[in-house]
């Protein structure tokens, strides 16, 4: 696992690589790693398992464990997986380029909400609003189905 | 009734964002269902939902806050339809619902609480809180619509930013993915499904519900700032010149970030931010100033113009 400092860097060439294919599996594997840094501070070993076919998905949903305010990236994992399969599936399309470019801000979202939310004291304060329902107690049970 | 009927006539919760810095979505809301024949009567003497500040302190206290806005629009106004179109009042309203309908200790604060303050005690189930968007869109419909558009927002290229907590916690929206004709909380599609009908191209935007940092935009302002800057950077890359709101926090976040990102980062990313309130009023014939397009913090009235619609 790279620092984040170094997974920053490295969405900038990932995304402008001229391989398309090439730069798709970087960007995983930033979005993947971004994850694991997640995982990892809260002490937790990162799961090698995956969901529909992706460790991504599978690694989101072990890092909302218990943090439902976490599924406030989860559309963005979806979507890095999205733009990942245009681009795998279909590289010879004219706009694979654009899409890779557009995977590249997809994952810088989801670097810096997990940064941005690494950085607030006592991990996962970024999205209030889902607070509460963070709390233990009475929601335990709906934090075990949304996440 | 069917639903269309009964969205005729809402009770309307502004909330204290549409008195302040959302003026301008408060002033458009009204402006349309003005312009559409939609009755809005405003809840009598509401109160805050309970924000993000009570909820993270009390978060009982805020499940009484929402519930008394809706005991006043059921009790006091015989109402059966509570209409927020922010975004937070909206999720604040529907997880105090959700709260009452499965939590004992909820009910149990909420009947104390509203004793102490001398109002009928809310029951969970006597009124539907429904968004700005679902009103349009079950009341009017695209159809109805684009039977009354006189100036087509064709050539106009809309992403439509949804923010965070018009679709989480999945659990507190039962009545989404519930099919054909709900709205999707991974994808949701209702303000698209809208501007469209308006005659705007939507373009493909994969942040429509990411993130804008809102609630953290004055104490980590620079984290906002880049989340903003990314989702605007993104809707300029999907080919977009205006992002459409539906949430006064994420509008206002992302227009001040905007001014923010230029001054701080040296990023100018140049693209319109409106309601889509503002967009689809115009659409619907209504001057600018009609739909407080003055009031929005960025300028786009020589947008507009060069797009006929001012």
């Amino acid at each position: 696992m790279r620092p984040l400092a170094e997974l920053e860097s490295g969405l900038d060439s990932a995304g402008e690589s001229p391989d398309v294919q090439d730069g798709a599996e970087q960007l995983l594997r930033i979005g993947e790693e971004v994850l694991e840094h997640w995982i990892t501070v809260k002490g937790e070993v990162p799961t090698d398992d995956r969901r529909e076919g992706f460790r991504l998905l599978a690694l989101h949903r072990q890092g909302a464990k218990g943090d439902p305010s976490f599924n406030a990236c989860r559309e963005t994992c979806r979507e890095i997986v999205y733009h990942y399969n245009l681009i795998t599936m279909q590289p010879e399309l004219a706009d694979s380029t654009n899409r890779l470019a557009m995977m590249k801000m997809i994952c810088s979202h989801l670097f810096l909400f997990v940064s941005g939310k690494m950085q607030v004291a006592e991990l996962g304060e970024f999205c209030c609003s889902s607070k509460p329902i963070r709390l233990e107690s009475e929601y335990n049970a709906q934090t075990t189905k949304e996440a | 009734m069917t639903t269309k009927d009964k969205y005729k006539k809402v009770a309307y919760y502004p909330g204290c964002a549409l008195e302040g810095t959302g003026h301008a979505y408060n002033r458009s809301t009204k402006a349309i269902g003005k312009k559409l024949g939609l009755d809005l009567v405003e809840v009598k003497n509401w109160n805050c939902c309970g924000a993000m500040e009570v909820k993270n302190v009390d978060p009982k206290l805020q499940t009484y806050l929402s519930s008394r806005v809706m005991s006043v629009a059921a009790n006091e106004m015989d109402m059966d339809v509570v209409m927020a179109p922010c975004n937070g009042c909206y999720h604040n309203l529907k997880k105090a619902e959700y709260d009452l309908k499965n939590d004992k200790e909820s009910v149990e604060v909420v009947d104390r609480l509203s004793k102490k303050a001398g109002h009928k005690t809310y029951e969970s189930g006597q009124v539907e809180t429904i968004h700005a968007l679902d009103w349009i869109k079950d009341a009017i419909g695209e159809d109805g619509l684009r039977e009354r558009v006189k100036n087509s927002l064709s050539g106009i290229k809309v992403a439509n930013y949804y923010g965070c907590m018009y679709t989480r916690p999945r659990h507190i929206f039962p009545e989404k993915d519930a099919g054909p004709g709900s709205e999707s909380t991974s994808k949701p599609h209702f303000m698209d499904d809208l501007l469209a009908a308006a005659g705007a191209e939507n373009v493909d935007f994969p942040l429509k519900t990411a993130c804008c940092g809102g609630a953290h935009t004055l104490s980590d302002s620079d984290t906002s700032t880049k989340l903003v800057l990314n989702i605007l950077k993104a809707a300029k890359l999907a080919g977009a010149d205006v992002i459409a709101t539906e949430c006064p926090t994420c509008h206002t976040g992302l227009e001040m970030h905007q001014i923010r990102a230029e001054k701080r980062l040296g990023v100018k990313v140049e693209i319109k931010i409106l309601y889509f309130t503002q967009l689809l009023g115009m659409a619907l014939g209504l001057k600018p100033k009609k739909v407080g397009v003055h009031e929005n913090i960025s300028s786009s009235l020589s947008f507009l113009k060069e797009r006929g619609l001012a």
